[in-house]
């Protein structure tokens, strides 16, 4: 186990080198947040009975969702890691007394970690700052607040979990900028990345609350909100476990079978 | 000790006529080729040896090497390499392997090289007190102490070749594959090298298998050369015996492009 923690905290530190893209991150996200808010206040003010959420529980979600971007972000890339099995440096890799799969697994986490530990703090203090409704505040339970903690880190294991899932593929279609590409609108949008699962069409909303997108940050950020709560939480949380176990488990699989047939070229 | 027993491997490659028309052919009709990278190849090589394995380009020496290192599995045949199967018992082989690939990095690239030493050191479950003991002596002897505070990206070549080196030896491995480690290096740091690597082995008796196509690193380190063209081990004896073969008055360089036409390879 302590060689995976040391290869996550050496990608930790590798990330938090980076001040500059943290403080262009922060100020991104603080602006996109507002323009978001502005955008919903705007839909409200027109139509306020029509609103699929509250209020509050929305700009919990915008201000959240902004701080912890990059924990959940699919179109952010390990590019190194694909880079790596296409050009054939996977070969060090495979020369260590460790499992690539967790070795890779580690190291996604805390490049997810690094890029969103440092911008955080700062987003949560500004949306802090916005006067009501449009503000972030607690407003749930401390029960409920541990609930998200845990759902927080369900979420981390299925987005790590998702990720492996594409690298592994790698190993079968040599480059998956194709999947990555294409797969990260997708997930944005099944997620509630482009706008939160209560605002798409029932049909849709259900198929996406049921799909792996669901269970990353459509959960802790609806339960810190009070978007969803007692038994519906319970339920949201059992479809993270299950999705992170599903592609945690297809992820190895797959892995495994790709390094039996690998054929490390060159050199 | 390292024993190979008729390993073979072979590898199919799609090919096709160059051209726009054939390669619309090719997207209905694809043919392969099976290329033999690996014929019947067999050898052995006994504990504190410094093999040179050469051959031309394409010869095969990288796939051996990757059999060897348990990252490739041959179609056919046995290898064992201080009784284990590399393929078969991969980590606890590798945990007890060294290597270096002299065209790949092993070192985090932003990070200084110190941490990616330390890593290494967990990676590898080394004690503190070896591993202190290891990087000390690997610090003196490689002229490391400025380099290790400094990201990898930094590094000219050379510099990066001796970190390199240092940190497939921090877990004190019984055998050391030399991938090409002198390539691109300038005269002061190739010296360094090859001295370094005699005092390896001189001390720890550290078997080293090293493929190269720098003649000059194979007569200042090898006792021992395996030469091998298309897949076939085709000869195996001193750096002397190849010169004997090859005529008078010819440098080992001559000697092995002599021997490379002589046997069409």
């Amino acid at each position: 186990m302590k060689k995976y923690l040391s290869f996550f905290k050496m990608r930790l530190m590798a990330g938090l080198q980076y001040r500059t893209a943290a403080l262009a991150g922060l100020s991104t996200q603080f602006v996109w947040g507002g323009m978001e808010i502005l955008l919903y206040r705007a839909l409200w003010s027109a139509h306020p009975e029509r609103f699929p959420m509250g209020v509050e529980a929305l700009a919990a979600y915008i201000w959240l969702q902004q701080a912890y971007l990059t924990f959940f972000a699919l179109w952010q890339w390990e590019g190194e890691l694909a880079e790596s099995v296409r050009t054939g440096v996977v070969a060090y890799e495979l020369t260590r007394p460790a499992d690539l799969y967790g070795m890779w697994f580690a190291r996604s986490l805390a490049l997810r970690l690094s890029r969103g530990l440092l911008r955080a703090a700062p987003v949560i203090a500004l949306g802090a700052l916005i006067p009501a409704p449009w503000g972030l505040r607690i407003r749930i339970s401390p029960a409920a607040f541990g609930l998200f903690l845990v759902s927080s880190v369900l979420m981390l294991a299925v987005v790590c979990a998702f990720v492996m899932l594409v690298y592994a593929l790698t190993f079968f279609l040599e480059d998956s900028r194709g999947i990555m590409m294409l797969g990260a609108p997708v997930a944005d949008l099944l997620g509630g990345g482009i706008v939160p699962l209560p605002f798409l069409p029932a049909g849709l909303r259900k198929m996406a609350e049921l799909s792996p997108f669901g269970a990353m940050q459509n959960v802790p950020l609806r339960i810190f909100g009070g978007d969803i709560a007692g038994a519906e939480i319970m339920r949201a949380m059992g479809l993270q476990v299950f999705w992170a176990a599903v592609m945690v488990g297809a992820g190895y699989a797959l892995m495994r079978a790709g390094l039996r047939r690998v054929c490390v070229a060159g050199g | 000790m390292i024993e190979m027993r008729g390993i073979n491997k072979t590898y199919r490659v799609r090919r096709r006529e160059a051209g726009l028309s054939n390669a619309v052919k090719s997207l209905f009709s694809r043919r392969c080729t099976e290329i033999p990278a690996l014929r019947d190849m067999t050898f052995t090589i006994p504990d504190g040896q410094i093999v040179g394995y050469i051959g031309p380009n394409g010869a095969g020496k990288s796939t051996t090497i990757k059999i060897l290192s348990g990252i490739l599995r041959p179609d056919s045949g046995e290898c064992t390499v201080n009784g284990l199967t590399p393929w078969a018992d991969r980590r606890k082989h590798v945990s007890r392997l060294g290597v270096v690939f002299g065209q790949r990095s092993q070192l985090w690239w932003d990070v200084p090289v110190i941490d990616s030493m330390e890593l290494l050191r967990d990676i590898y479950r080394v004690p503190e007190a070896r591993y202190r003991e290891n990087l000390e002596r690997l610090t003196a002897l490689l002229e490391l102490s400025d380099l290790l505070k400094t990201p990898a990206r930094m590094l000219s070549l050379g510099q990066r070749m001796r970190c390199e080196i240092a940190a497939a030896l921090l877990h004190s491995p019984e055998v050391l594959f030399l991938d090409e480690p002198t390539i691109g290096l300038d005269a002061v740091s190739k010296l360094k090298v090859r001295e370094f690597i005699l005092e390896q082995n001189r001390l720890c008796g550290t078997t080293v298998i090293l493929t190269t196509h720098d003649m000059q690193d194979v007569d200042a380190l090898c006792s021992r050369v395996l030469l091998i063209g298309k897949g076939r081990l085709l000869l195996d004896g001193s750096t002397a015996q190849i010169r004997a073969m090859a005529g008078e008055n010819l440098s080992t360089e001559e000697s092995v492009a002599d021997l490379y036409r002589r046997f069409g390879i």
